[in-house]
């Protein structure tokens, strides 16, 4: 069974057609790279699986394990091993990043029937994940993401995701405002995180994260619709001819429907 | 102006109860104020918009002769100089006072005056605006005893000092005064805890504490308003800061019909500073209101204000932040911030920052926000496995961190973050029960 498979989606926001029928199929273990200009509607798609509210499906559906996804609420997906990394990782002033994440992982854990963690075995596994994107370790006494810097940001939505070992991990521009050390540090853990039951969906508008973390299959997102779907090389291609090469495609494909 | 007919029958218990001097001229003097005062207008300014109605519908009835059995574990500190007045009057069997430095005098006021204290006719009344503010007067005109603290030269205290004031323990109307003097000599230091806990019914408070402090003296003073749901509460605390002297205030107020604090600290010596930080809680029909002034009247002084509100139902908050910085006080930094979290549509907040400035050479800030939970906040611990209703109750809690955890003593933080927690609760069950 695949553990995403997305049908003709139509998405709208504040009565504008963001997502003009997306169709994608993610496997356990795969890592598929969503690529696409500004405003293509990759951040849209992103957030549709993740759960925000603000979004209207119009048409389609998503199945996530075989269950309609678009049923569940924020929380459910999350606990059923979905997880996003958002682009812009909101600040929560008062509340602790460790005390956010053990009542993170309490929820995910009471959901599957498990007990809540031990305090100390959180903590060494805080210690062990937090090494993966060398996290510095005063970042868990202080507030969530308050006065982080954007690299810091970014490797605490790996870290985050580290911790909850979710089985659907979507990267939305995680690369972005990152410079090459950041990028490498991030893609490094990301890395680090690829299992045989664990896929990723990698939104970004540059391939230079393609170069760290390697694709199994490249989609290029443009007005709304998968234009162009290949291997790796569709990203190179990308790097050297831009998206106006494929300009064309959205007209095309809205035609062969 | 006649006395509102709801005290009457409080005043004349408090005349007729015997007291040493100077406890029985102040207590006159009171009387004669409130009987001038009377209860205040919603057309005075102060007082526009605070609804006095729990008050005016009410008959109060002075405290019971024999005084209420009273459960003080829940507020109480452990290792602290405790003093405990029940309905009034002290409690010899809870208080707990620890032997004490030379010099230091933790007690009460009838026992101090009744010795003949001078500081207790130095300094008991010089401070409150007995002449201009009808809960003040009210007060003096009826208070029973109270607290009496004194700090020598040069001592530090270690363990806190905490003053608890239990009232209203039966249904009945009562009318409770407590008092609190606090007297800080030069490079003291001592941390004072008032707490005020009712029992039940719609019984009024009207505490008076007066601080003074003395050059270099350091006083930290932590209150706790936990007043019954249909309680009222109006306090009123005066401050005096000497050069150099520092005194950092934490006031909590968890709810009560209507609590309101009006509070004038003056830095009357160069370089003294006032940290002011507070909190309070409303639902249902509730009001909270912080009437604070910070008077610079001396150079190179620093104050600052933080207020935090979190209000449901159809309550309602007033903050009045008056900063004033008089011609001399050349260098002074003054800063004030109030903001409110709305967690429903019908709860409003008026928050009037007031700066009058008359010195040139001054730093002045001021803001107040009124706002809702963050959205993008409750939607990013949601996409973590957070329900939405641990969420929410997560960054009410965060938003009254920045508060409790100021203060300095862990059983009094630990106790009202289970306190907040438990009434934050219950205002979701009432939504969705509603």
């Amino acid at each position: 069974m695949s553990l995403l498979e997305i049908t003709d989606l139509h998405v709208t926001v504040e009565n504008t057609e963001i997502l003009k029928g997306i169709d994608l199929t993610v496997n356990p273990g795969e890592v598929h790279a969503i690529m696409g200009p500004n405003g293509s509607g990759k951040s849209t798609l992103a957030s549709v699986l993740a759960g925000r509210e603000e979004y209207e499906v119009t048409g389609g559906e998503v199945r996530y394990l075989g269950h309609d996804l678009l049923e569940l609420a924020a929380e459910t997906r999350a606990r059923e091993g979905l997880f996003l990394a958002f682009q812009y990782p909101v600040e929560i002033p008062g509340v602790a990043n460790s005390y956010f994440l053990r009542t993170a992982l309490n929820a995910i854990r009471s959901y599957r029937g498990e007990e809540e963690i031990d305090a100390v075995d959180f903590l060494s596994m805080l210690r062990d994940k937090g090494a993966l994107v060398k996290l510095d370790e005063n970042l868990l006494k202080r507030p969530v993401n308050e006065g982080f810097s954007g690299g810091e940001k970014k490797r605490n939505e790996i870290f985050q995701m580290a911790v909850l070992e979710p089985r659907l991990a979507i990267l939305d521009e995680t690369d972005s405002g990152l410079d090459i050390d950041a990028l490498k540090i991030v893609a490094d853990g990301v890395n680090s995180l690829r299992a045989p039951d664990r896929s990723f969906l990698v939104i970004t508008h540059y391939q230079r994260l393609l170069n760290y973390i390697i694709p199994d299959f490249v989609h290029v997102l443009m007005g709304g619709r998968i234009v162009r779907s290949g291997g790796r090389e569709l990203a190179l291609q990308l790097e050297d001819h831009g998206y106006e090469w494929l300009e064309d495609e959205p007209a095309r494909a809205a035609e062969a429907q | 102006m006649s006395v509102p007919a709801a005290f009457s029958a409080a005043l004349e218990a408090a005349a007729a109860a015997p007291a040493p001097e100077p406890l029985r001229a102040l207590r006159h003097a009171g009387r004669a104020s409130f009987e001038q005062l009377g209860l205040p207008s919603r057309r005075q300014e102060e007082w526009r918009f605070t609804r006095l109605d729990p008050i005016g519908e009410a008959v109060f009835e002075p405290p019971p002769a024999v005084p209420s059995r009273v459960d003080i574990s829940a507020w109480k500190i452990p290792a602290s100089h405790l003093l405990v007045f029940v309905d009034g009057i002290l409690d010899t069997e809870l208080s707990d006072v620890q032997e004490l430095p030379d010099g230091v005098l933790v007690s009460n006021l009838v026992l101090a005056a009744s010795a003949g204290s001078r500081l207790v006719s130095k300094h008991l009344g010089s401070l409150a605006p007995v002449g201009e503010h009808f809960s003040a007067a009210l007060n003096t005109a009826v208070f029973a005893d109270g607290a009496v603290v004194h700090l020598p030269l040069g001592v530090e205290l270690e363990q806190p000092i905490q003053l608890m004031f239990v009232s209203g323990a039966d249904s009945r109307a009562t009318l409770a005064a407590p008092r609190v003097l606090v007297v800080a000599g030069p490079s003291s230091r001592a941390t004072v805890v008032e707490s005020h806990v009712g029992g039940g019914g719609a019984s009024l408070s009207c505490p008076v504490s007066e601080i003074v402090l003395d050059e270099e003296a350091t006083v930290e003073h932590i209150v706790v308003v936990d007043e019954a749901s249909t309680a009222s509460h109006l306090a009123v605390r005066q401050v005096q800061l000497a050069a150099r002297s520092s005194y950092v205030a934490r006031t909590v107020s968890l709810g009560g019909a209507l609590v309101r604090t009006d509070m004038e600290v003056t830095l009357d010596g160069e370089a003294a500073a006032a940290e002011l930080a507070g909190l309070y809680l409303t639902d249902g029909d509730q009001q909270a209101d912080s009437h604070i002034t910070v008077r610079h009247a001396q150079p190179g002084c620093r104050s600052s204000q933080l207020y935090k509100g979190i209000l449901a139902g159809s309550s309602r908050a007033v903050f009045n932040g008056r900063i004033v910085v008089e011609l001399d006080a050349q260098k002074t930094d003054a800063r004030q911030s109030n903001r409110n979290l709305l967690l429903s549509d019908q709860a409003t907040v008026n928050s009037n920052p007031q700066l009058e400035i008359f010195a040139d050479d001054v730093r002045c800030t001021h803001g107040s926000t009124v706002g809702r939970l963050d959205e993008e906040a409750v939607f990013y611990l949601r996409s973590r496995g957070i329900s939405r209703e641990q969420a929410r109750r997560l960054l009410t809690l965060a938003f009254t961190n920045e508060v409790v955890e100021r203060i300095p003593i862990e059983s009094v933080r630990s106790r009202l973050k289970s306190e907040i927690s438990r009434r934050l609760q219950g205002i979701e069950e009432e939504k969705d029960s509603s």
